[in-house]
């Protein structure tokens, strides 16, 4: 036990399993964000954003996230530097043309660089208004002072380059995701003839339902409110 | 039908393991389509010969698809433009007339060149020298029939032992990784009792021999899969993780 | 020369056990102090070395390839055969030796072939407890499918590569010693002389081919496992790099030459279509299992066809002259190769033959399809098909393949007695290299099973009878006189030929060779061809060694000059193979001489003069060398004109 980190294949599980973990985080990440789409003002979205700040939450689950994340994006960052070692210093002339192979799976450090952009400028928009500075305004909600964090989101949200950058960031989320998601279950041998074809279609649905429901709730936020 | 057609060839030339390489260009003329790239590369020595150039070495042996020995990077695809050939089975009736072919070797960090288009593939060899067999001597076993396997798993070793060792899923691997050979190997023992009883010790050995050597490590892109001579799945590399992490949380 | 066959006492059926009962062996604590080099790693070089080093032998095992999993044993098809009977339809230990001295035209010997059919079952379970995939029925137990020249279905298959996966189990058996430094491995390194110290052979000169240094290999007795000479055609199924050289050393050392002229001609290959070719395909004879063989019956059908005016499908039932199940209707298309390749030779000679070039016939598979659907013909045959359709760009399942007969194998090879010892104390063979087992002519599965019989389950045994009166010799330092002086003719050899610097390229001279070899030496021969063969290569050995080119130096990796150093021993191989053709005077398996023919053109045998081996002794270079005999007696197979009708 203690070596398989070691190894090539115990360095894929970190990533695996660190992967799949961000895939959980996304689904109650973007369930949330979903009441953004609730025409009441904000209410329920602050309800459950203030549910988040709990400090079981904050000092609980935030550092296992943040973890998460960089354990993720290290070794993501070892990896590619190993492979590209082993891939060995003289390149091909004639580039590969080899097909059939899915665009996302061969620049997923590319396409880890593009979200950890975002995600720095989404930290910067909201974590640290939230829960570093508190400079965020505050509201009242069945008795209970809160930060409003929806009107964080609704003034965010008017800059259309922010939606763009925003935009951007969750389709680069999206095609991460179409070759992350099946990829997880790959390195964990979860996965066979059968199953591969199972989990990449779950991926891909997963990848734009994700992908998309982040941008709908920027464009709507941009549009509507 | 066949015809003639002319071509410019781009190969690498290298002198020894430690020279510095260069592309040198040829000309070729009536070559027929009929022929194979192997047969072509022939007509181009023999063309180097008598000009009293030193002819373009390369690996080849049985021309037939089954030995592994050939290699090539051709056009930006190991084994060239075809699927499920090796480049001995390669045809030129798969180029056309005034093309220009380049041809590489295999390059990665775990297969030096030798000279030319020759690479040192010796690595495979450690690596099923770490684990890759099943460990009885000769003599006393069993009779061949003493224990039914299913024909499923026989077949799907049997699908996992076509392998020929090539090196095709490392040369066009982004990664350099040979996962695609060392799961080969690991399934196709691991589907068979015989093989099963070692089959943890087995996986784990490989594995880190296969990393010792410098391959990377697999990002599950499929590239391999796509290349491989014999079709060989990436459900193979699934199976290898699995009996890989199995192995390891049990120690 | 003596030849002292050392056939055991007893009848032929406990010959083997009688003499692992008497043998002499080595205990443990001295198999440490001995050491084997094996050359090749083919079924038998693999699998011996491998069997060596788990008793405990110090083994240094060479191959010329970059791994031992290249040899060309990986290229056989179609399967292996034992005596099994699992089909439960009547086969034998005893049946299986009588079809093998029968299909080798009654020139084996009976004790080697009975113990060949005696180990066969063990080699079926030490491959599966090896983890060699067979194909297998549903219910999990073993399936079998029939071969040419038996009645039965004794032949193990895995798909149409059971060659691959049983080297693939000896080549892993090999590389588990070699992690057990047992063995000692050297990839891309050639022998290129055997060293002989008090008429002993001691070790190898070896070159290795990557930097062009020559070592030196000392041996306490030395296993030759390199294959079939069959190159010497130029064009043959062998891989290219196959070649008869460590054979010829060996000859010139004195071992004898047995058989050289018998060289199966396997009658299913893919047919020349090019000046261009540089190898013949062979597409497996199990396909003979659901394939029909045929030509038109009518000659302006057949000329149609050439002329690209008609197709075979086009061509109808009853104008299709099934020639072999019409022939030989007890066997059908299943008759040995050498009945099948004549048969198909003498139908194209009438002008029946199809394909651009009239040397082609028909193995069609419309019936097989029709009867069986063509899923399970894919399932039996996809990747043979698949290969065909690569190479031909015509798909098999819709239009007949087209094959005709090319050299694929050797019979004939180093004399060796019943330990598989050579002439010469301490040097053995095995596998294709030696002469024994398949006579005049080998049984389709009938190679994997002596390469793997010899490796795994006859030398283990033979060898230490040897090695037993060694242990006291102490390991020599490579430094002796005989080495030192071994090492300075070999390198002088190589010397000799950079320094030709002629105009002409190898392969432009063994094209030449091939040619004389295929049109003289080849599928049918007589005196006056053989006499003209001896003269033709004579003359190409004078062009070779005065206007040879190799470019470049002996320094490094140089393929041209490997070539050169094997095409020289093709060339004693090739005036060999002629003058061994040329003294037998008699048609039998591979070797049909066309004044010895019955009225119906079948091979006619002449037992009164020919029942022996010839075995060839080296007189030096440039001298003819002479014959000496090894006669045959058949104490259980009763000699008869074979019958396939």
């Amino acid at each position: 036990m203690s070596t398989i980190f070691g190894s090539s294949i115990g360095r894929k599980l970190l990533m695996s399993l660190s992967g799949l973990f961000l895939v959980v985080f996304l689904i109650i990440h973007l369930s949330i964000n979903l009441l953004l789409l609730v025409p009441d003002g904000g209410e329920a979205f602050n309800i459950a954003a203030n549910f988040m700040a709990m400090p079981l939450i904050k000092y609980g689950l935030q550092p296992v996230l943040f973890a998460g994340f960089i354990v993720h994006i290290i070794y993501a960052a070892i990896l590619t530097a190993q492979n590209n070692k082993a891939r060995g210093s003289a390149k091909y002339a004639s580039g590969n043309k080899t097909q059939d192979v899915m665009w996302a799976s061969k620049n997923m450090f590319v396409l880890g660089l593009t979200v950890s952009a975002f995600l720095i400028v989404h930290l910067i928009d909201y974590w640290v208004p939230l829960q570093i500075t508190h400079a965020a305004q505050k509201v009242t909600i069945g008795g209970v002072e809160m930060h409003d964090t929806y009107a964080l989101v609704n003034v965010a949200f008017d800059d259309l380059w922010r939606v763009i950058l925003y935009v951007v960031g969750s389709l680069g989320l999206t095609i991460h995701l179409t070759h992350g998601f099946w990829s997880a279950f790959q390195t964990l041998g979860l996965s066979n003839n059968i199953w591969r074809k199972r989990w990449t279609v779950a991926g891909i649905a997963f990848a734009w339902i994700v992908g998309l429901g982040f941008v709908t709730i920027a464009v709507v936020q941009h549009v509507v409110y | 039908m066949e015809k003639n057609i002319s071509l410019t060839l781009k190969v690498w030339r290298q002198n020894g393991p430690k020279e510095k390489g260069r592309f040198e260009t040829y000309k070729l003329e009536e070559v027929s389509t009929g022929s194979s790239f192997l047969e072509m590369m022939d007509i181009l020595n023999e063309q180097l010969i008598n000009e009293g150039n030193e002819p373009v070495a390369f690996d080849h042996d049985c021309r037939e698809g089954i030995c592994g020995m050939c290699s090539l990077y051709i056009n930006g695809r190991p084994h060239g433009p075809d699927d499920d050939v090796t480049t001995c089975q390669l045809h030129m009736r798969k180029f056309k007339d005034g093309e220009t072919i380049t041809i590489e070797p295999w390059r990665s960090a775990g297969f030096p060149v030798i000279k030319d288009l020759i690479v040192n593939r010796n690595a495979f060899d450690s690596i099923i020298a770490a684990g890759g067999y099943t460990s009885v001597s000769t003599g006393g076993v069993p009779d061949a029939n003493a224990i039914p396997i299913s024909k499923i798993d026989a077949d799907e070793a049997m699908d996992a032992a076509s392998c020929i060792g090539c090196g095709a899923c490392v040369a066009t691997c982004k990664n350099g990784s040979a996962m695609l050979f060392v799961s080969a190997k690991v399934s196709h023992l691991a589907l068979l009792p015989q093989g099963k009883v070692e089959a943890a010790r087995r996986a784990k050995n490989m594995v880190a021999k296969m990393d010792e050597l410098g391959f990377g490590n697999c990002t599950n892109t499929g590239a391999c899969e796509v290349e491989c001579p014999k079709g060989i799945s990436i459900s193979n590399i699934a199976r290898l993780n699995r009996e890989f992490l199995k192995a390891k949380l049990q120690d | 020369m003596k030849l002292d066959s050392k056939i055991p006492q007893g009848p032929v059926a406990e010959k083997w056990s009688n003499y692992k009962a008497n043998q002499k062996l080595v205990n443990p604590a001295n198999k440490r102090k001995l050491d084997i080099i094996v050359v090749g790693t083919g079924l038998a070089g693999a699998s011996a070395a491998a069997s060596f080093g788990e008793m405990g032998f110090n083994v240094k095992n060479f191959t010329i390839q970059d791994s031992p999993r290249r040899a060309h044993s990986i290229a056989a098809q179609g399967g292996i055969n034992a005596a099994k009977n699992y089909p439960n339809d009547g086969d034998s230990i005893h049946r299986l030796f009588y079809d093998t001295v029968k299909g080798g035209d009654y020139r084996a010997r009976e004790a080697n072939v009975h113990r060949l059919a005696e180990v066969s079952n063990d080699i079926i379970d030490q491959c599966v407890a090896q983890g060699v995939p067979f194909a297998r029925e549903y219910g999990g137990l073993l399936d079998n499918r029939s071969f040419g020249g038996a009645q039965v279905s004794r032949t193990f298959y895995a798909k149409g590569q059971t060659g691959q996966q049983l080297l693939i189990g000896a080549y892993q058996a090999l590389m588990r010693q070699v992690n057990a430094g047992t063995v000692d491995l050297y990839t891309r390194t050639e022998i290129v002389d055997i060293v002989m110290v008090e008429g002993k052979a001691r070790g190898v000169i070896a070159r290795d081919l990557v930097t062009g240094e020559f070592q030196r290999h000392f041996g306490h007795a030395v296993v030759l496992a390199t294959g079939g000479y069959g190159n010497a055609f130029f064009l043959s199924t062998n891989a290219m790099g196959s070649n008869g050289s460590a054979a010829i050393k060996a000859y010139q050392k004195g071992a004898a030459f047995a058989n050289p002229c018998f060289a199966q001609i396997h009658p299913t290959c893919i047919p020349v279509h090019g000046e261009f070719q540089s190898k013949l395909t062979l597409m497996s004879e199990s396909l003979r299992n659901d394939g029909r063989i045929w030509v038109p019956k009518k000659k302006e059908d057949a000329e149609a066809i050439r002329a690209g005016k008609l197709k075979p499908t086009q061509i109808a039932e009853e104008d299709r002259d099934y020639y072999l199940e019409r022939r030989y209707p007890a066997f059908g298309n299943l008759v040995p190769r050498d009945v099948a390749s004549r048969a198909a030779k003498e139908r194209c000679d009438a002008g029946f033959g199809v394909g651009n070039t009239g040397l082609a016939v028909y193995l069609d598979f419309k019936s097989a399809i029709e009867r069986l659907g063509e899923d399970a013909i894919r399932a039996r045959y996809g990747n043979l098909f698949q290969m065909y359709e690569k190479i031909v760009d015509d798909n098999p399942y819709e239009t007949p393949m087209m094959i005709y007969p090319a050299i694929h194998y050797t019979m004939g090879g180093i004399w060796v007695d019943y330990e598989l010892q050579t002439t010469v104390p301490g040097l053995f063979a095995a596998g294709e290299a030696n002469f024994s087992d398949h006579g005049a002519n080998r049984l389709g599965a009938s190679a994997l099973m002596q390469g793997l019989a010899d490796g795994y389950f006859v030398l283990p045994y033979t060898i230490q009878n040897y090695l037993a009166d060694d242990i006291s010799t102490p390991r020599m330092t490579g430094d002796e006189k005989e080495f030192v002086e071994a090492e300075k003719a070999a390198k002088d050899k190589f010397e000799k030929l950079l320094s030709i610097k002629g105009n002409r390229s190898v392969d432009s001279i063994h094209k030449e060779l091939g040619l004389v070899m295929w049109d003289f030496v080849g599928m049918a021969r007589n005196k006056e061809g053989l006499e003209k063969a001896i003269e033709k290569i004579a003359a190409i050995k004078k062009e070779f060694y005065s206007n040879l080119r190799i470019p470049g130096s002996g320094e490094g990796m140089n393929v041209e000059l490997e070539k050169a150093s094997r095409l020289a021993d093709f060339i004693e191989i090739g005036d060999l193979m002629a003058r061994d053709a040329l003294h037998r005077e008699e048609s039998c398996g591979g070797h049909f001489r066309e004044e010895y023919q019955t009225e119906e053109g079948e091979a006619q045998r002449q037992d009164d003069k020919f029942a022996y081996a010839g075995c060839w002794e080296y007189q030096g270079e440039d001298k003819a060398p002479v014959m000496h005999k090894e006669e045959l007696t058949f104490e259980v197979v009763k000699v008869a004109q074979r019958n396939y009708k």
